[in-house]
């Protein structure tokens, strides 16, 4: 039991965790090539078009995995921030800043992506519906722990507050995914629940689900070049990154 | 209690009393976060008095009556309905028998002068072939008489 701990633990190092994000880093784009090129091809010319909204719903095969890319990478973030400030290893404070810009970037482009299609679908552009605005609150907690992990000069305690805000923020999380069934918005429902079959045609969803998996790999594998980057930075006078850096 | 044990306890209590605080402020809010009501409500008396406010419901089948640039409807919940008067450019999606959320006001006449109507898209994605065949036996259970479509 002991042991286990301690094998753990050594990934808690920055550098030991260093090169082992190196390695995996090649892996996670080749994934999300495979997955992207497939979920493209699908979602441009193998899926159907919709009965209600013609081609224009092909927007669910960006819009969709990112909103929910926006959401669990909130989470993963909140999560590592959380270690960090509990055990205070380094390495999951690093984790957490390397994945705010993805999430913010994922935010934005729910944000985007969806009010392209709101106006031709719903007439709007935007509406304050529940869906909407908890969305664009993510967003700007994105950019809050961003903007407050760069205003404080020293990294320990930048890393707390942002530790501080992303815990705070992740009450908004369950608002997002429920927003649509706790109260009346202008946002459909969710197509894909845990306790029914998908209410989507076979080849539509298997687009979107290699689309949001190309967008799981595409996540993974810049959040750790950009940890690395990070780890370089913050641990630039240690021996170890003198002589990996050379 | 270690200082690491100190830490955790007084991370998870906060969350735990965040999420408190953020239940109370939501179920507080609740009404206004509603983005519209429903007709039933409208006649309930339940709508906010002279203001404009949204209305949430389905385009009644066979209500969609054009004159000139006005267009007027029945917007439903199933039980009650109210008669919508709009001028103006509709989305797409708004169509007979679907969702619809329109913005404006109720004439003292019972008609909602609306200012805006947006479409309410549901969450079913299907292609032109698997609509049909939907559509067709909706058609086939309301009139048990006519003859299954082929």
């Amino acid at each position: 039991m002991r042991k286990s701990i301690v094998h753990w633990f050594k990934f808690a190092s920055p550098q030991s965790f260093y090169p082992l994000a190196g390695r995996m880093i090649p892996w996670f784009w080749a994934a999300a090539a495979v997955f992207g090129i497939s979920g493209l091809w699908i979602s441009f010319f193998v899926a159907p078009t919709d009965a209600q909204q013609g081609e224009g719903y092909r927007i669910i095969f960006v819009h969709v995995p990112a909103s929910w890319m926006s959401m669990f990478i909130y989470m993963v973030m909140a999560f590592w921030a959380g270690l960090g400030l509990a055990l205070n290893t380094r390495v999951s404070a690093m984790m957490a800043q390397s994945l705010a810009p993805t999430g913010a970037l994922m935010a934005a482009l729910s944000l985007w992506t969806g009010a392209l299609w709101g106006k031709p679908m719903w007439g709007a552009w935007w509406v304050w519906d529940a869906r909407l605005t908890s969305e664009l609150i993510l967003f700007f907690l994105y950019l809050g722990f961003m903007a407050l992990q760069a205003a404080i000069d020293d990294p320990r305690r930048a890393d707390k507050a942002g530790a501080i805000l992303a815990l705070v923020g992740v009450v908004n999380i369950p608002i997002i995914y429920f927003s649509v069934k706790w109260w009346n918005t202008l946002h459909q429902g969710s197509t894909i629940n845990m306790n029914k079959a998908p209410s989507m045609a076979q080849t539509m969803l298997w687009g979107m689900l290699l689309m949001a998996m190309a967008f799981w790999m595409y996540s993974i594998a810049v959040a750790l070049m950009r940890v690395r980057a990070i780890i370089l930075e913050r641990e630039r006078h240690t021996e170890w990154v003198k002589h990996a850096v050379g | 209690m270690k200082p690491r044990q100190k830490r955790i306890a007084l991370i998870v209590g906060g969350l735990a009393s965040i999420a408190l605080a953020a239940v109370l402020t939501l179920n507080a809010l609740d009404s206004n976060i509603a983005l519209y009501v429903t007709p039933s409500e409208v006649l309930a008396g339940k709508a906010p008095q002279g203001k404009a406010f949204r209305i949430g419901g389905l385009v009644k089948e066979g209500s969609v009556k054009r004159q000139d640039m006005t267009v007027r409807f029945v917007v439903t919940d199933t039980v009650k309905e109210i008669p919508v008067a709009y001028t103006g450019i509709l989305p797409d999606l708004f169509r007979d028998g679907k969702g619809a959320v329109v913005q404006g006001r109720l004439g003292g006449d019972g008609i909602f002068v609306a200012t805006e109507v947006l479409a309410k898209h549901d969450e079913n994605y299907m292609p032109p072939e698997a609509q049909h065949a939907v559509d067709q036996a909706q058609k086939a259970q309301k009139s048990p008489g006519a003859p299954a479509p082929k």
